[in-house]
């Protein structure tokens, strides 16, 4: 790291200034876009302040307290549409962590030795970069509801009734779930394999000459030494997973249909910045801030021990 | 004995790759097969696609494309060059700032240095959507409502491109360059543009694409900030698209418009994928 760097100092001293012209920048536009807004955010969310449907002009703000936290708690689904998420979260996120470990061991297996990995990768990582948003409106399309819709016509010609996936709470659960899936475990084969690389390669050579089993070496050697890894890719997965919101907007015009049931935060919190009731818009943000903060202090204590190399193995 | 315990070693190890090709390609097939269908349905007739789903392509792509483009309600050619603009500049000014904040932190020495590398670590990962209601509220006494400015101009902080370059730094910028370009009489700004920026190529490079890619697909921010036709990127002209009724639309003009919103980006990421794959593996946990 650099600041193991201290030694030379002295000769850096004089250039100090410089330091703080280059930082100019980014923190002018960090606080300017992110800290003030965030300040706001929290502010309104204290204050009475949304535009009625029928006028032009805005209600408010006027200071309530914590009326707006009162209103979301007892009178909004906030706790229905949080389980949602989490829940479409978990059935893409249990596939995506099986499917990565077994394609990340098996990519970097020596004994395994397979070719062609690169296109194999280059296709798995390819739907992480796909807009979410035109991906939900090529799965709506597909899965659309009429009997001869794309995916219902090729069940009905591999013989199976046609399915109507979209209007059941499953089958929209489930098609989140593919989707968040294929979007993501491209990308976390790619990390757990930069972390299978970097293992000591003797410690399963030694095993393999001791006589364990592939399986033995993959549970008890390949799985605890990468378990930090893990609990990254895990934590920073939960964050991304409560943020979600382009693929169940478009996916269901933002009504999160049926019955609310695909109903994300951020997409509630969408529907009061859009409708322009700013000060419930507010208590959602608070809310998912102060959840996605405690899960992002977990993410900075992992880089910070990271960083300090060795120790990470059995703080984290 | 020995020989035969190798033989049946290999044999089972023969059935492991087998296995594990099956899998690999099922999960890719799994991976490109939507896409497929989408290609398929993007080059057929309405009239057809009711007709239930060919896995071979018609013969309607141009006319698809044709009615596409003089499509007034979606007009997905400005959308498409609305989003190059907005994605070409915040990917500019992303990668350019976050080196000059990366090599802040990196060349110089001052006070609270160790607080700002920390402070930017921490706040990596607080999502952007929980500060945006002030946000648009800014935008708005600003005066900056629908224009491309708070879309772009935010990108000059972009603690993930920072923490990518920061660590690129470690690894490839020796100090010693930064002080014989002193001795030689470079001024500080120089020394960075001119010396430092052509040795980050392979950083900036990777980034470029992560954070263009990542604002061509934005449909959050952009679609409360954006509210006239002329404005829309693509992604806030997919979600009205979504939001007309589906039996008035005319399928494979949809099917056309959902490749015209993907395909330069799958175009970019196929000729450039091991280059991106890797960039992949060195932004997450090094070491």
């Amino acid at each position: 790291m650099a600041f193991g760097k201290a030694k030379r100092k002295s000769k850096m001293v004089s250039y100090a200034k410089w330091g703080y012209i280059f930082l100019i920048p980014f923190v002018v536009a960090f606080i300017v876009f992110q800290l003030y807004p965030l300040f706001t955010t929290f502010y309104y969310s204290f204050f009475e302040y949304f535009k009625p449907q029928v006028s032009d002009t805005f209600v408010g703000p006027n200071f309530v307290g914590l009326e707006n936290y009162k209103t979301l708690f007892t009178n909004s689904k906030i706790l229905v549409y949080l389980k949602n998420t989490v829940i479409m979260w978990i059935l893409g996120f249990i596939p995506q962590i099986i499917i990565s470990l077994l394609f990340a061991y098996w990519f970097t297996n020596n004994r395994l030795n397979l070719k062609r990995t690169g296109i194999f990768k280059s296709i798995i990582y390819m739907p992480n970069l796909i807009m979410a948003s035109a991906f939900a409106m090529l799965m709506f399309s597909l899965f659309s509801n009429s009997d001869t819709g794309p995916i219902n016509s090729i069940l009905t010609m591999m013989g199976f009734s046609p399915i109507r996936a979209l209007d059941t709470v499953g089958g929209t659960w489930g098609v989140v779930a593919l989707m968040n899936f294929m979007m993501w475990f491209g990308n976390t084969t790619i990390l757990l394999m930069a972390a299978m690389m970097g293992l000591n390669y003797s410690l399963i050579e030694a095993a393999e000459i001791d006589g364990a089993s592939q399986l033995q070496i993959f549970f008890k050697i390949t799985l605890p030494l990468i378990k930090p890894v893990l609990i990254y890719v895990l934590i920073t997965s939960l964050i991304g997973g409560l943020q979600m919101f382009d693929v169940p907007q478009i996916l269901t015009n933002g009504k999160g249909s049926p019955n609310n049931s695909a109903m994300t935060v951020i997409m509630y919190l969408n529907l009061n910045l859009t409708s322009r009731n700013y000060g419930v818009a507010g208590a959602i943000s608070v809310f998912m801030f102060v959840i996605c903060s405690v899960f992002s202090l977990i993410v900075y204590y992992f880089f910070s021990r990271n960083s300090a190399s060795s120790s990470l193995r059995k703080k984290v | 004995m020995m020989k035969g315990h190798l033989v049946k070693e290999s044999m089972s190890l023969k059935l492991w790759r087998a296995v594990s090709y099956i899998v690999l390609i099922f999960f890719s097939l799994l991976c490109l097969f939507f896409f497929f269908m989408l290609i398929i349905n993007s080059t057929r007739s309405h009239y057809q696609i009711q007709q239930g789903f060919d896995f071979l392509p018609g013969s309607n792509f141009i006319s698809n494309f044709k009615k596409v483009l003089s499509e007034d309600q979606f007009p997905i050619g400005t959308g498409l060059l609305n989003s190059l603009i907005v994605s070409g500049f915040t990917s500019v000014l992303a990668i350019y700032f976050s080196a000059m904040t990366a090599y802040a932190i990196h060349v110089y020495n001052f006070k609270g240095k160790k607080f700002m590398f920390n402070f930017i670590l921490l706040i990596m990962t607080v999502p952007t959507q929980v500060s945006a209601l002030g946000f648009v509220d800014l935008v708005n006494k600003m005066g900056m409502r629908n224009t491309f400015y708070p879309l772009i101009i935010p990108a000059i902080a972009s603690p993930v491109v920072f923490f990518f370059m920061k660590q690129y730094m470690d690894s490839s910028l020796p100090l010693e360059i930064i002080e014989a370009a002193r001795i030689d009489g470079s001024g500080e700004f120089r020394t960075f543009n001119q010396i430092v920026m052509p040795i980050m190529k392979p950083a900036l490079a990777v980034q470029a694409i992560f954070t263009f890619v990542g604002a061509w697909n934005n449909y959050f921010l952009p679609s409360l900030i954006i509210q006239t036709k002329d404005k829309k990127t693509v992604p806030i002209l997919i979600a009205n698209l979504r939001s007309k009724d589906w039996a008035s639309l005319d399928v494979g003009e949809v099917y056309m418009m959902i490749t015209l919103a993907i395909l330069p980006v799958m175009i970019v990421y196929f000729s450039l994928s091991k280059f991106i794959i890797a960039g992949v593996a060195l932004g997450g946990v090094k070491e």
